[in-house]
Order: structure tokens, then C-alpha cells, then sequence
């Protein structure tokens, strides 16, 4: 998985979270909450979504990593590219 | 000192068969019930009252999502009744605003969609929701209403089983009379149909509805009737003190004229005619009215067997013979039992009976069971009438709760 893929994945999850955003021309580098009406529910949201639909573990510790689409990738890449093929 | 008088200013609702008052009421005077079937989870179809209003006019998609769906059934209806009586939020003083709700129950729902979701994860409760609590508190309703219209005056539910929705507009009056608030929001609501367990609880019952057809499922004092059709819906008043309504120029649809609550203290499921008919002479009392005043009997009947057979007793106790201007009916036989809803969207069905001097049937009636062959019945077809300026509304619930809630026509 590239980090544009995870920024897809992690896009494709707040589409559904926040449904009523326009998602096209979200900065990769600005914080996700300056930019979108996104409060602590919604990284919830985020953290459970990444649980169910990729068995990705996000540590309250690591919270902070999901600010943005840019540190979204730089953290869950590694995570994805660990995970055991599926299938 | 005289109790301040008491009026209903608006009216927001969402039934079966209508998402407006006067949609309601054609419905009603034209026989159009509401009835489907729906898909319950590991019950397969079953029949259902199922409410199709516009959940996006008031809220956002994310609202939707992350609210439940009594919260929104409580917005559409809080939103539409403040439109109904023309009030603006921006003049509301926000802290003077009350928001009591009734509800059969809550929390049912989003507890079942909890399991079911952690079902598909092996049972591992690290999927289980974070919204779960905020969901499932019992003021839920009422506070995404709250939140909704930003009003910051007190917003809770009130759980009194199938009586809630009389309860409701109850409990505002006192809390206007009060001084507490000076505008309430008040009513019932009910989002029952999503949880399985109802329908499984009253199946175990033996008092679920079964028929071939979904629009005469519901047909309380008819010999064939079966059981309870479970049904959603809404309605919420505005209730204002009348020299406050008289203030701002406002619509009164009528007057709270008299009500009570008490409680059987005799089953946990079934009703105590004798307690009934005790709530309803309270009500009468507090209204200064004998029984032959009063015009429009809605009674609860739920077309449980021996339900309607008890209500009907308590009925016939307290309006017997020497009645000749009171008029029986029966909504539920339209809509089904929207729970928490119930006393407050079949009081708004009949509210325009004020102005258009006809009642509304009970409709399904093939076979009038003797046992509820009240005197004054209005089956199957409208009914003309000289004469409507009371309305007695009766709910009843489980564990033995009962209120009757009076209106009368607005005389200034």
C-alpha cells in the first residue's frame, strides 16, 4: 500500500462519518478538524472504523496521529503493509 | 389564587398515515390507515406502522447517523409544531423554553443494533459503539431536541409506558402553571418498531396482530380482533399560558381543561377497569364537567382481547346511559399503537373535530364484539355532529399506569 491508498482508505471513512462534507479538495497537510466539522466522536469514529474494517489498532496514545491526511499515512501505512495477507 | 389556563398553540406531528396535522385528519375522515409490513430482525415481515416523513428537513445526514430515531422523530415534530404556531427561535427566550417528551421506553433499540453489530465480531465488545450511552439515556429524545433547536430550558423524557403521551402535555401544564417555563414543547414519542423485542415481547403475549391484510390489522372492538399492531411516530404541542398565547396573537387550538394519573396497583400487564374509571372521574372533577359533557371519548382499546373488554367497562362505568352527546372512537384502529406517541397524536387527531363537527371512526369493525358495544360508538364512518367542545383522551400502560387527559374548545 502506498500513502496515497491510505489517504483514500482514510477518506473513504470520513465520507461516511460526515456525510454532509464536500471532501474534494481536502488539504493533506491542514489538520482534518480546521478543515472539516469533525469533533472527538468523530476521530472515535475514525479509530473504530479503522478496527472493523482493516483490523487496524490505533492506541489512544497515538491519536494524535490522525490530525491529518499527511500524518494519517505516515502512521497507518506502516500499519497496513503489516498486516497479514488476507485471503 | 386561579391556576393559570392553559393552551395548545401548535401542533407537529409524524403518524403512519400523515406527516401533518391536516394530512392526519383526512386520513382519519377518509379511512386511510397506515398499516405495512416490515422486515424485523430474526422475526421476518411483520406488521408495522411505519412513519415516512422527511428526516433531512430538520437535520443534517451526520445528525441522522450519529442521533437515534426517536431523537428525530422528536425534532421533525418539535421543528413542525413551532412552524405550526409561527414562533421563531430567535425570539424565544432559549432558558424559558421546556421540552417534556413522553416515551414508552428507550434505549431498546440501539442496545439490540449493539449486539447485533458485536455479533459479526465474535462478541468482542471493543467494536461496541461510543455513542452507545449518549443513545440510550432515557432523556435521549428530548435532549437531541434540545441540541437540535438550541433552547438551554429544561429538556427530559418522561416514561410512563403507553400512557406517555398524554403525560407529556401533563407535565407541561404543571410546569407552566409552575412559573418553570414560559413555552413548552410537549408530547410523545415512540421509535418502537426497530426493536425486535417488542414484537417478540407482545408475541409471547399472544397479543400481536395477525391479518392478511396490513390496513385491517389493526381493529379494536371487532369480534376478530387479535393483538397489538406495533407502530412509530410523533406529535409534540406547543403549550403556553394563555395570557402569553393572547400576547403574541397566537392560534389556540383549545384549552387544558382537566386531566389525572394513577396507577392500578394491581398487574404488571393487565389493566384495572375500576382504576381506569377512577382516572377518568378524577379528570372529569378537575375539568368541572359531568360525564355527559363531555363530546369525543378516544379511548386507549389496543384490540387486545380482554384490553378493550376492560376499557370498555371502565367506559361504560363512568358514561353509561344518559350520554347522548358523547362519541366514542378509536385511532389506533388507523395508525396501530405508536406507544409513546399514542395519547398525544390520537388527541391531535381529534382536535379538529372543534372546527369540523364531525369524529373520526374506529374503523375495522366487521363484527362489533358485544362486550365493547359501547353506546355513542362511532364505527367504520365519520359521524356529523351538532356539537364538539370536549374532548376526553384516554391512555393507559403497562404496570398499570393510566391517564386521561381533557380539552375543551377554546372560549375566550
Amino acid at each position: 500500500m502506498t500513502k496515497d491508498d491510505c489517504k483514500k482508505l482514510v477518506l473513504d471513512i470520513i465520507a461516511d462519518i460526515a456525510p454532509d462534507e464536500d471532501l474534494t479538495n481536502v488539504r493533506p497537510d491542514v489538520r482534518l478538524r480546521d478543515q472539516l466539522q469533525l469533533d472527538s466522536m468523530d476521530f472515535l469514529d475514525i479509530v473504530m472504523e479503522l478496527r472493523k474494517r482493516h483490523g487496524i489498532e490505533v492506541p489512544e496514545a497515538d491519536y494524535l496521529q490522525l490530525a491529518s491526511l499527511d500524518s494519517c499515512a505516515e502512521y497507518l501505512t506502516p500499519k497496513f503493509n503489516a498486516l497479514p495477507a488476507r485471503g | 389564587m386561579q391556576p393559570s389556563r392553559i393552551v395548545i398553540t401548535g401542533v407537529g406531528l409524524t403518524a403512519p398515515n400523515g406527516n401533518s396535522l391536516a394530512e392526519f385528519r383526512r386520513h382519519l375522515l377518509t379511512g386511510v390507515a397506515g398499516i405495512e409490513r416490515i422486515d424485523v430482525r430474526y422475526m421476518g415481515s411483520q406488521l408495522a406502522g411505519v412513519c415516512h416523513y422527511d428526516a433531512l428537513r430538520y437535520q443534517t445526514r451526520k445528525e441522522l447517523r450519529v442521533g437515534t430515531r426517536a431523537g428525530s422523530i422528536s425534532i421533525y415534530c418539535a421543528r413542525e409544531a413551532l412552524a405550526d404556531t409561527g414562533v421563531s427561535l430567535e425570539t424565544l427566550p432559549k432558558d424559558r423554553v421546556g421540552i417534556y417528551i413522553g416515551c414508552t421506553e428507550h434505549g431498546n433499540v440501539e442496545t439490540e443494533n449493539e449486539v447485533y453489530n458485536i455479533s459479526k465480531f465474535n462478541y468482542d465488545t471493543k467494536f461496541w459503539s461510543h455513542y452507545h450511552n449518549p443513545r440510550t439515556v432515557a432523556n435521549n429524545a428530548a435532549g437531541e431536541t434540545s441540541l437540535n433547536l438550541g433552547t438551554t430550558g429544561p429538556a427530559y423524557t418522561i416514561g410512563a409506558a403507553c400512557a406517555a403521551g398524554n403525560m407529556g402535555l401533563i407535565h407541561a401544564s404543571q410546569m407552566l402553571r409552575l412559573g418553570e417555563v414560559d413555552f413548552a414543547l410537549c408530547g410523545g414519542v415512540s421509535e418502537s418498531i426497530h426493536t425486535f423485542g417488542i414484537f417478540a415481547g407482545f408475541k409471547s403475549q399472544n397479543a400481536l396482530a395477525m391479518h392478511a391484510e396490513p390496513a385491517r390489522a389493526s381493529r379494536p372492538f371487532d369480534r376478530a380482533r387479535n393483538g397489538i399492531v406495533i407502530s412509530e411516530g410523533g406529535c409534540l404541542y406547543t403549550l403556553e399560558r394563555l395570557e402569553d398565547a393572547r400576547a403574541r396573537g397566537a392560534r389556540i387550538y383549545a384549552e387544558i381543561a382537566g386531566y389525572h394519573v394513577n396507577s392500578d396497583a394491581s398487574d404488571y400487564v393487565l389493566p384495572n377497569p375500576q382504576r381506569q374509571a377512577e382516572c377518568v372521574r378524577a379528570a372529569l372533577a378537575r375539568a368541572g364537567l359531568a360525564p355527559a359533557g363531555i363530546h369525543i371519548v378516544n379511548t386507549h382499546a389496543t384490540a387486545t382481547p380482554l384490553g378493550d373488554i376492560q376499557e370498555c367497562e371502565a367506559i361504560r362505568a363512568v358514561f353509561g346511559e344518559g350520554c347522548p352527546d358523547t362519541h366514542i372512537n378509536n385511532t389506533k384502529s388507523f395508525i396501530g399503537h405508536t406507544m409513546g406517541a399514542a395519547g398525544a397524536l390520537e388527541l391531535a387527531g381529534n382536535l379538529p373535530s372543534f372546527d369540523d363537527l364531525t369524529v373520526h371512526p374506529t374503523i375495522n369493525v366487521d363484527d362489533l364484539d358485544p362486550q365493547c358495544a359501547l353506546p355513542g360508538l362511532v364505527l367504520n364512518q365519520p359521524r356529523p355532529v351538532a356539537r364538539v367542545d370536549t374532548i376526553l383522551n384516554n391512555s393507559f400502560g403497562m404496570l398499570g399506569i393510566n391517564s386521561t387527559l381533557i380539552v375543551r374548545r377554546f372560549v375566550p
